[in-house]
Parts: structure tokens; C-alpha cells; sequence
């Protein structure tokens, strides 16, 4: 009998982005829309860049929410969420581009396709995410959550500890 | 077409008039595109001997093949050419960002701005769609406003703007373009003609791809040049930036400092790279696609102007901080903060300052014209007042705003042997009396006092030549780096990853060729850069430039270095100048005028512009 095995917290791995070292230069959204679309175009880029005065970047692509607001919101079940990834999966066919999913949405993660008038969406690139190979800054990691809580706790520990590391 | 665009804009302010024509690859080939391709769209449509202010003064903006890809910094530029109101002459303007990237993907290779607006207007250029615009509303707000106004009125956050300030609006002579936030086509007053056109900004926003021929191979290319990038070559630019330079310089005589009465600075620790990084560095941001990023945001953390940001580079920090005396690094940032808000190009205020506060303490300016200030070298708080009088054109300010040259004329009395320039643009932060290399291309550089064309500072300063003495055929160095910066301001690449093109020509002819699809070789390449090295001549020419234009800033030909130390005493003579210019004359293959022949004119395929050598040759 086969059990159907909760999905790890390290199974959900989605592209994080360190704004302390994120520079605003969109290598990402070239990189990004090049591998999906064979094209350099930012519009068709899945993660996008928000740049707020001279001092603050960051690139933003979808966080895989647990019960993601756009796959609730939708009215026509056009949306779905993998089990083991945790990536929206969009049925184009079903989609007609309402856009109540981007509502939904406090990230701005799913868009509208400039083109296609439906919706798209960060996948990951099946794994193996292209932004975060290319990013000049090494800003961007595919990890998950709770490696993004380990990180931070290191990193302030280390911090506090700075002087006696050294040593 | 691949990498460009395959088409020209034309707008007519006067008439509304609206079209577009298609770029022909020959046209493209010829001439590359960015400078170049602005140059010879300007020629073509211009008279000779135009006022720059006039309508009939076209403002020509270019981007090159490589705008729009992710082509490390080559997605990012954009130029402005036009005739300008300092030179009188041909004249260009860079600035990178995203502007360019945008304005590609809106499906133009260049616009073309002719005539003039009865009223304040903006072009907003929505892809194919293209309006002009109500700008009465933005008139007198500083580009960093206006930029927040538009996209908020057209209700896109990612529009991205190119505008002028106050400074332009008022036509000073040394107003620049500025996009996104903080980048500037800075030199020659460029901004001046946008603001005689009464066109206040250009607003684009481009959705259609950008596609390049050979895309495999291409990233390939991209990949390896991401690597050299956080190489060797681009160090200074990733750690301490430009700024670097203010020690560098300060330790081989060749800081101008007080307006070149001296060559070393004495508050120069003060006012350093490592200084600015240490305390007032909080982010380097990167333009679009760029691998490197350079872009040093200074935040004031303390004081009267706390809280003030900007980005610095030397220039700016040169021409406000050692050039003015003034050893407050924090009021270097307001002034250029306020260079920003104005829309005015901030080496030239700076050199401008620097000049008004040496004619003060020579007593050819009193308290009575400065209205009070006590415009001592030195003085930070003075500097900065100066600046808001040169940005919106109030008392002194007034004269000063028509630039050095001019102002000098203005305010007579002697004050002409103080204005430092070249072809009336404002001089820059490199002491040339012990630089000789880099003092013949400042001579030459069609746009005036400048050591972006040629970058031959580098050579005297690596002391890879002696820089004390100018030797014959010294000039083929100089030669070679100016035709290879002429393809890089044309492909648009940034002039700070010159470093990662290994094998020079070879590797820039091969980012040609894999992103327009058009076969270009290092030698045809080497050639274009040659061409266009002449085409700006030629224009110079053409509205009546010619050696006795070739000059220096008065400083550096009367007054010998003072200082103790290496370069104590050198300056350049007429003399030595006369034979700087005859020796780079002939290997260019010009007359003993400055005038290319008609061989050199028929060898670059230039022959329709052989009328504006036919009596002088």
C-alpha cells in the first residue's frame, strides 16, 4: 500500500533574493525571458525588478505560497498548485486572462502575458532556475524556506560573534 | 534586422508632424549606430552655421545594435547628438541606465527632434503610438519630479524618462539630459537645445522583443565576457570607483586644484575615494544588463546636508571638491545633488565655481557682483548658493550659466586667463601640464575639453610614456585609442568595460556580427572606427572649426606647475602644442589644417561630404 508522503520543507524551493546584494541590473529578467521565450524582454520575464530611489533593489519572482491566494481566487480553475514543487501550474486553455489571480497576488509574482493574454508565472525552470546561475551578484539562491531562516540566524550570530570568529 | 531596430523616428515639434523611415543595414553598417549614426543623421539633416538654439537645429537621440539585449552594458546606452551651444561645433552626449534598453524595445534605433514646440510639451512614445504632450505642468520641476509626475500620470511605473530641469528650460549653456533618477548626458549643453525646442521630456515604454541573430552563440560570448567582468579589469569600478582617482592623481602632480593654480591638493584624504567609500557609500547599484556595476550611491550621514544622496564619480567630485579648494566631502554631494535637481551638467558647475572663485580672490569679481558671498576657494557653503544662482539663473548666476567661456567674456577685466576650457567646454579633472599624451587629445577631442575620446591619460598616468615629453609619432597611441572609442560610443558599450574586450576590435567585431546577423571583421571594424573619427571632424569643419580650435586651457599654456613635486614646472607651449597637432595631423592623414584630404575623405567612404573640404584643400 503506497502512502502519499507529506511534502518535505525542504521539497518546496523557490528563487530568494538578497536585496543587500541585488544591484537593480536585470540580467535576471534578460536571462529569464531569453530561456522561456527565446526573446530579450523584460515583459516576459517571471521574476521583475523594483527599484525604489537610489539605495533600494530587489528582483522579485513567486514565493510559492502555501494555499497561494491565486489559485483560490480563481474563478475558472485555471490555476493549480503542484504537490511536490509547489510552483503554480496554469491551464491556458482555461485561463482567459481576468487578471483576479493578480489581485490575489500581494507580490506581483503572476502576470499577465503581453502577448498571450493569459497568465504566467514563475516554474523554476523545472529546478534548475537560469536567473539564479546568471545573476552577476550572486543575489539571487534557489532554497528553500527554512534554509532562508538558517542563513539569517548564522549570518546575525556571526555577526555578533564577529571579534571573537576572528580570533 | 537583428539587434537594430530597423527604424528612424522623426519628430517635428513645430508641425506635429510625425514619421517614421526605416534604417538601411548599409546606413547601419557604415555607421554603427549610437555616436556615429547620430553624427551623420545630424549632417543630413541640418544646414551649416546654424544657431544651436535655433528650430532648425535637430536634436538627435541614437541607441546602438546591442540596446535592448543582455549584452553586458551594451543594452543600456543612449546617446544625444547635436550642435552645441558651448562649441559651437558637433557635439555628443552618453548617458546609460535603462532609457536606451527602453526605447529599442519600442522599435527605434533614433529619434529625431526638429523644430520647436510654441508650448511646453513631452513626447511620450508608446511603441508605435507617439504623442506629444501637455508639459505645462512640468515646467520648472527638476527631472527627478518630472520623472515621478509622468508615470504617474500615464500610469506605468516602469516608463522610463529622459528630461531636462530648470537649468535647461532657462537654456544654460551648461544644462545636461538626465534619465532615470541620476544619469546624465551630461557635456556640452545639449540639454540647452532640448529646452530651445521647449520639449521638456521623453517618455518611453517599449513591449516588443528584442532578438539577436546568432542567440547561442551570442550568450556564449555574454557568459565569458560576465566572467572577465569581475576580472582585473573592472576592479576600480567594482571597489572604490572613479573617486579612486583623487589620490592616484594628488600623488603624480596632476590633481588641478583652485582652478589649476595648483597640481596636488592639500585636503586631498579628505576628499578621496577611500574616504567617500568608507563613510559615505551605503550601495553600488547596476545599469540594465550590466555584470559589473559602478554606479556609488553617497549618502550624507551627518551634518547640514544629512540625508542628501547621490551618485559620485571623480569629475563631479573633482570639479566641486580639490578644483574649488573645498575639502568637505559632504558638500560635494550637495552639489552635485543640486547639479541633479537643476538638470545641469556638474563638471562644468564645478569648473565654473572653481573659475568664479578665482577671479573673486583676484579681485576681477567683488561682493557686490557675487551678492554677498564670499566666494574664497575653499568656501563649501558659498559653493553651494553659487550652484542654486547657476540653476535658476540669478545674479552672478546668470553669467555663469553661459558656461566659462562666455562668462569669462562677460565679466572681462582679465578674467578670460582663469576659464579653463577647450572650445568653450568646461575643463576636466586631469592636470594635462604634466600629462602631454592626454593633452594632445583634449586638444583634438571634437566635442571640447574632454578625456573620454580618447582616454589617452591612461597611458601618461600607467607611465607606459614619458608624460613630460611629447615624442613624433606619439599620436598613433592617441589615434588608435580614438577610433576605438568611437565604435565603443557607437555600439553602445560602456566605456567602463573597455577592459574586457581582450582582443580589442576582434572582440567587439564579434558582437556585431552575432547579434546583427551582418558580418564585420576586426579590420572593417578598426576601419568604421576611422571613419567616424573623420565624420566628426568633418562636421566640425563644416560649421567652421578648425586648428586654431585645436587648443588648450589658458592655464595649462601660461602657467607652469608651482608645486613641490615631479611635475614641478612643466606646462605646454605653443610651440609644443603646434608640433602635438602637426604630428597628429599627419598620421591621420589631414592637412597641416586639421582638414582630412580627399584621399583620406574617398578611402572611408565619405565622398558626399567631400563639399565641406572642397576649398580647403
Amino acid at each position: 500500500m503506497s502512502r502519499i508522503a507529506k511534502p518535505s520543507i525542504h521539497a518546496r524551493k523557490f528563487v530568494s533574493v538578497d536585496p543587500d546584494k541585488c544591484v537593480g541590473c536585470g540580467v535576471c529578467e534578460y536571462i529569464c525571458s531569453y530561456e522561456k521565450e527565446k526573446s530579450f524582454n523584460p515583459l516576459k520575464s517571471r521574476i521583475r525588478i523594483v527599484r525604489l530611489g537610489l539605495t533600494v533593489n530587489m528582483s522579485l519572482a513567486c514565493r510559492l505560497c502555501e494555499d497561494p491566494p491565486c489559485v483560490a481566487s480563481c474563478p475558472r480553475d485555471a490555476l493549480k498548485q503542484s504537490e511536490e514543487t509547489g510552483i503554480i501550474l496554469i491551464d491556458e486553455d482555461k485561463c482567459n486572462g481576468c487578471g483576479w489571480c493578480i489581485e490575489a497576488c500581494d507580490y506581483g509574482a503572476i502576470m499577465l502575458h503581453p502577448d498571450k493574454k493569459v497568465v504566467f508565472v514563475c516554474d523554476t525552470c523545472n529546478g534548475t532556475p537560469k536567473c539564479v546561475e546568471w545573476c552577476p551578484e550572486k543575489a539571487l539562491d534557489f532554497t528553500t524556506k527554512d534554509v532562508v531562516a538558517q542563513k539569517s540566524r548564522i549570518s546575525a550570530v556571526k555577526k555578533l560573534f564577529y571579534e571573537v570568529l576572528r580570533a | 534586422m537583428f539587434g537594430y531596430a530597423g527604424r528612424i523616428l522623426r519628430i517635428n515639434l513645430s508641425t506635429g508632424n510625425i514619421k517614421t523611415e526605416p534604417l538601411k543595414e548599409e546606413t547601419a553598417k557604415k555607421y554603427i549606430g549610437g555616436i556615429g549614426l547620430g553624427i551623420r543623421l545630424w549632417l543630413d539633416n541640418s544646414k551649416p552655421g546654424l544657431d544651436p538654439f535655433s528650430p532648425e537645429n535637430p536634436l538627435v537621440l541614437t541607441t546602438g545594435p546591442l540596446s535592448g539585449t543582455i549584452a553586458p552594458t551594451g543594452g543600456n546606452g543612449h546617446a544625444f547628438v547635436s550642435k552645441s551651444p558651448q562649441t559651437y561645433g558637433i557635439a555628443e552626449a552618453k548617458s546609460h541606465g535603462f532609457f536606451g534598453a527602453e526605447l529599442k524595445r519600442a522599435g527605434y534605433d533614433s529619434v529625431i527632434f526638429e523644430g520647436k514646440s510654441e508650448k511646453p510639451v513631452y513626447v511620450w512614445i508608446d511603441d508605435d503610438s507617439v504623442q506629444i504632450m501637455d508639459a505645462k505642468h512640468l515646467w520648472g520641476k527638476s527631472p527627478q519630479e518630472t520623472e515621478d509626475i509622468i508615470r504617474e500620470e500615464l500610469g506605468d511605473y516602469y516608463i522610463r524618462l529622459a528630461s531636462i530641469g530648470p537649468a535647461g528650460e532657462k537654456l544654460s549653456r551648461i544644462a545636461c539630459i538626465i534619465n532615470d533618477k541620476t544619469r546624465a548626458a551630461g557635456r556640452c549643453g545639449l540639454g540647452a537645445v532640448m529646452g530651445s525646442k521647449n520639449l521638456k521630456a521623453i517618455a518611453v515604454r517599449g513591449t516588443k522583443d528584442v532578438s539577436v541573430a546568432k542567440p547561442e552563440e551570442f550568450l556564449e560570448f555574454v557568459k565569458i565576457l560576465h566572467e572577465r567582468m569581475k576580472g582585473p579589469a573592472t576592479v576600480k569600478y567594482r571597489t572604490l570607483g572613479t573617486p579612486q582617482n583623487v589620490l592616484v592623481h594628488n600623488s603624480l602632480g596632476c590633481l588641478p586644484t583652485r582652478n589649476f593654480t595648483n597640481a596636488i591638493f592639500e585636503g586631498a584624504e579628505r576628499v578621496s575615494g577611500e574616504y567617500l567609500n568608507m563613510r559615505f557609500v551605503t550601495k553600488i547599484n547596476g545599469c540594465s544588463s550590466c555584470a559589473m556595476r559602478c554606479e556609488h550611491i553617497a549618502v550624507v550621514p551627518e551634518g547640514p546636508y544629512k540625508g542628501t544622496m547621490a551618485r559620485v564619480e571623480y569629475e563631479p567630485l573633482w570639479a566641486f571638491g580639490p578644483h574649488c579648494g573645498v575639502d568637505r566631502m559632504d558638500a560635494i554631494v550637495k552639489a552635485i545633488d543640486l547639479c541633479n535637481y537643476y538638470g545641469m551638467d556638474a563638471i562644468s558647475a564645478g569648473v565654473i565655481a572653481g573659475f568664479a572663485m578665482d577671479c573673486y580672490e583676484h579681485g576681477i569679481l567683488t561682493k557686490e557682483d557675487t551678492g554677498g558671498l564670499d566666494l574664497k576657494f575653499g568656501n563649501a557653503e558659498a559653493m553651494i548658493k553659487l550652484v542654486e544662482m547657476m540653476g535658476m539663473r540669478e545674479g552672478l548666476g546668470n553669467i555663469l550659466a553661459e558656461g566659462v567661456k562666455r562668462a569669462a567674456e562677460l565679466i572681462g577685466k582679465g578674467a578670460e586667463k582663469l576659464a579653463n576650457h577647450i572650445k568653450g567646454v568646461e575643463m576636466t579633472g586631469y592636470d594635462i601640464r604634466g600629462l602631454k599624451t592626454a593633452a594632445l587629445g583634449y586638444a583634438v577631442s571634437f566635442r571640447g575639453a574632454d578625456h573620454n575620446r580618447h582616454g589617452a591619460y591612461a597611458l601618461d598616468i600607467a607611465g607606459k610614456v614619458d608624460r613630460f615629453k611629447f615624442e613624433k609619432g606619439r599620436s598613433k597611441l592617441v589615434i588608435e585609442i580614438e577610433d576605438l572609442y568611437m565604435i565603443i560610443d557607437s555600439l553602445i558599450v560602456c566605456k567602463f568595460s573597455r577592459g574586457v574586450y581582450y582582443k580589442g576590435f576582434e572582440d567587439l567585431a564579434k558582437y556585431y556580427t552575432l547579434v546583427t546577423g551582418m558580418e564585420m571583421t576586426a579590420e572593417e571594424l578598426k576601419r568604421a572606427g576611422e571613419r567616424l573619427s573623420n565624420l566628426a571632424r568633418l562636421a566640425n569643419i563644416r560649421e567652421g572649426l578648425s586648428r586654431k580650435d585645436d587648443h588648450l586651457p589658458i592655464k595649462v599654456m601660461t602657467a607652469p606647475i608651482p608645486d613641490e613635486t615631479v611635475s614641478k614646472g612643466s606646462y605646454i607651449t605653443q610651440e609644443e602644442l603646434d608640433f602635438m597637432l602637426d604630428d597628429y595631423y599627419i598620421h591621420r592623414g589631414w592637412t597641416k589644417d586639421g582638414v582630412p584630404t580627399l584621399e583620406k575623405i574617398k578611402e572611408l567612404g565619405l565622398e558626399d561630404l567631400a563639399y565641406i573640404v572642397e576649398r580647403k584643400v
